[in-house]
C-alpha cells in the first residue's frame, strides 16, 4: 500500500508540473489550472489511504470548515480585491506549515529533522503575520504607508539573533518546549517587523515574496514529515514567487534589499522644480479630440480599480473602435497592487487579452498614438523617472505617454501618487487634465459619443 | 542506499530549477492567476497535515494537524476556484 501511495505522489507531481506548463499561455491556462487541481486531488486521496490514519473525524471537519471558507471567499471576492485575498491565502498557507512543523515534533527526532521543523515554523510564522500585515495595508484597514522608527534595524537584528539562539537551544533540548514557543513567538513578531517598513506602492513585491515564502514553508514542512510531494510542490511555488519578485523589482529599477529595507516614499525627497502649468479640459472638448483620433492608447493604474471603472473603459473602447479608431492598452508591470492586477480587471470587463500590450511593446508605438488616456495611473507614467536624476524613481522604466500627441490624465485631484512624488507629466505642453471620478468622466465621454 | 536527507535535498534542488524554467515562460498578463494558482498548490501542506490529524489520539499534535488541514483546505479550495474564475474571463479577440 505504501508503495502505491508514493507512486500516486509521483503522478500528482507530474500533474502539477504539466498544469503549470499549461499556465504559460492564456489559451490553455484554464485547463492547466484544472490539471493542477486534479494533481492535488490525487495527492489528497493518496494521503487519506495512509495506514497510520485511524480516525477520520478531524480530517473531515478540517476539510469541511476550510473548504467552505475557501469556496465562499473564491466566489464572493471582487476582482479589484484580488491582492488582499491572495495575501490572506498566503498567510493561511504559512500558518498551516507552521502547525505541521510543530505537530511533527517528537522528542527522539534527529537533528536534521529538528532543523527542518524549525525552518517550517520560522518561514511559516513570518509568512503568516507578514501576510496579515500586507492584507491590512492592501485593504487599508491599517495605514498603508511605511512605518519607520529609530533603531528599527537594531530591533530587527536583535530578533534575528534571538531566533538563531532559540533555534540552536531548541535543537539541543527538543524536549524543552520553552525554546519552541520562543521561536514561534519571535517568528510571528519578525513577520510583522519585516512588512511594516514597506509602503503600499511596493506591495506587488511583498505579495510575490510572501507567495514564495508560503511555498518554501510547505517545502520545509515536507522535510519535517518526510514527504516528497510537499517538497516538489512547495519548491515549485517558491520558485514562482521568486521569479515574480524579480520581475517586480526590475520593473521598479530597485534591488530587493532596497524594497525591503528603505521605507520608500517616507523619506525626504529632493524635488526638481516643475515648470509649466496645469491645463484642465472639459469632457466635451475631450470628446472632440477623441472623435478625431485614429490611434488611442489607454494606460490604466490602481485608480481604475478604485473607481471600478474597467467596465466603462471597455464601453468607451468599443465606441472608439466603431468610430474606426485603433485602441490598445499599455500595462506597466507594477500597475496595480499585484503582478497582473490590471490584466485581470480588464479581462473581467471582456477586454480581449491580445489588446493588452506590455510596456516594451507599447513604448515604441507611442509616437504614433494620437491620444494616450491615463486612468488612475501616476508613477508608472512619470517622465521624471527618465529626466530627473534627483527623483526617487529615477531609472525606473515607465510608459512614455508624453511622446503621444496628446495625453489625457483622468485624475480625482492634484494630490500626488502613491509614492508621494510630483509628476511633471501633468505640466507638459501636450497634457490635458480631466478632473473628477474616472468612472463618471468616462461615462460623460460615452454619453457624448452616443 | 542513499540517506533520506540527501535524497530529499536532491528532489528539492531539481524542483527549484524546474520551477524557474516553468514560470519564466508565463506571460505578464497571467501573473495574477499564476499567483493564486501557485497559492492553491502551496496548500499541498494538507497532505502532510492529514496523517497528523488522523492519529486518533486526543493529543496536541492531533489538534495542530486538524488546524493545519482546515487552513490548507482554505488555500486549496479557494485558490483553485478563484483561479478558475479568473481564467474563465480571459478571452481572445473574436475574428
Amino acid at each position: 500500500m505504501d508503495i502505491l501511495i508514493q507512486f500516486a505522489y509521483v503522478v500528482s507531481a507530474a500533474l502539477f508540473i504539466y498544469g503549470l506548463k499549461q499556465l504559460g499561455s492564456p489559451a490553455t491556462a484554464r485547463r492547466g489550472n484544472t490539471i493542477s487541481a486534479i494533481g492535488m486531488l490525487v495527492a489528497v486521496v493518496a494521503a487519506l489511504l495512509d495506514q497510520g490514519i485511524v480516525d477520520f473525524q478531524w480530517i473531515v471537519i478540517g476539510f469541511v470548515v476550510g473548504g467552505a471558507i475557501g469556496g465562499a471567499a473564491a466566489r464572493l471576492v471582487q476582482m479589484t480585491s484580488m491582492p488582499e485575498m491572495v495575501a490572506l491565502f498566503n498567510g493561511f498557507g504559512g500558518m498551516a506549515s507552521l502547525l505541521v512543523g510543530w505537530a511533527a515534533l517528537n522528542p527522539d527526532a534527529v537533528t536534521f529533522t529538528l532543523i527542518t521543523i524549525i525552518l517550517s515554523i520560522l518561514i511559516g510564522g513570518v509568512t503568516f503575520t507578514g501576510s496579515l500585515i500586507a492584507y491590512g495595508k492592501l485593504s487599508e484597514t491599517i495605514g498603508s504607508g511605511a512605518v519607520l522608527f529609530r533603531g528599527q534595524q537594531v530591533v530587527n537584528s536583535l530578533i534575528v539573533l534571538g531566533i538563531l539562539g532559540a533555534s540552536a537551544m531548541f535543537c539541543m533540548e527538543p524536549g524543552n518546549s520553552q525554546w519552541l514557543f520562543l521561536v514561534i513567538g519571535l517568528s510571528l513578531l519578525f513577520g510583522i517587523m519585516v512588512v511594516i517598513p514597506i509602503g503600499g506602492a511596493d506591495m506587488p513585491v511583498v505579495i510575490s515574496l510572501l507567495n514564495s515564502y508560503s511555498g518554501l514553508a510547505a517545502c520545509a514542512a515536507g522535510f519535517a514529515v518526510d514527504n516528497n510531494i510537499l517538497i516538489v510542490a512547495g519548491s515549485l511555488v517558491g520558485a514562482s514567487g521568486i521569479i515574480l519578485t524579480q520581475i517586480m523589482c526590475k520593473a521598479m529599477n530597485r534591488s530587493l534589499s532596497n524594497v525591503l529595507f528603505s521605507g520608500f516614499g517616507s523619506g525626504k525627497v529632493e524635488e526638481a522644480s516643475v515648470e509649466g502649468e496645469i491645463k484642465p479640459i472639459s469632457v466635451e472638448d475631450a470628446y472632440y479630440v477623441l472623435e478625431a483620433a485614429s490611434n488611442v492608447a489607454i494606460i490604466p493604474g490602481y485608480g481604475m480599480a478604485v473607481a471600478q471603472a474597467q467596465h466603462v473603459v471597455k464601453e468607451l473602447c468599443e465606441l472608439l473602435e466603431q468610430n474606426g479608431t485603433e485602441v490598445n492598452f499599455g500595462i506597466h508591470p507594477v500597475a496595480g497592487r499585484m503582478p497582473g492586477h490590471m490584466n485581470v480587471l480588464l479581462a473581467e470587463a471582456d477586454v480581449p487579452y491580445d489588446q493588452l500590450l506590455e510596456m516594451d511593446d507599447i513604448n515604441p508605438r507611442m509616437e504614433n498614438v494620437d491620444v494616450a488616456i491615463v486612468i488612475g495611473a501616476n508613477d508608472v507614467v512619470n517622465p521624471a523617472a527618465r529626466e530627473n536624476e534627483g527623483s526617487p524613481i529615477y531609472g525606473m522604466p515607465v510608459i512614455n505617454v508624453d511622446s503621444a500627441r496628446t495625453v489625457f490624465v483622468l485624475k480625482r485631484s492634484m494630490a500626488s501618487g502613491f509614492a508621494g512624488i510630483e509628476n511633471p507629466l501633468f505640466y507638459k505642453e501636450n497634457t490635458r487634465m480631466l478632473f473628477g471620478d474616472a468612472k463618471e468622466s468616462i461615462g460623460g465621454l460615452i454619453r457624448e459619443f452616443s | 542506499m542513499i540517506p533520506a536527507e540527501v535524497f530529499l535535498t536532491f528532489i528539492l534542488m531539481l524542483s527549484i530549477f524546474l520551477g524557474f524554467e516553468l514560470i519564466n515562460k508565463v506571460p505578464a498578463t497571467l501573473h495574477t492567476p499564476l499567483m493564486s494558482g501557485a497559492n492553491a498548490i502551496s496548500g499541498i501542506t494538507v497532505v502532510g497535515a492529514i496523517s497528523l490529524a488522523g492519529t486518533g489520539e486526543q493529543d496536541l499534535a492531533n489538534w495542530l494537524g486538524a488546524g493545519a488541514v482546515a487552513l490548507a483546505s482554505i488555500n486549496v479550495v479557494g485558490g483553485y476556484l478563484v483561479t478558475d474564475r479568473m481564467l474563465a474571463m480571459f478571452k481572445k479577440k473574436e475574428g
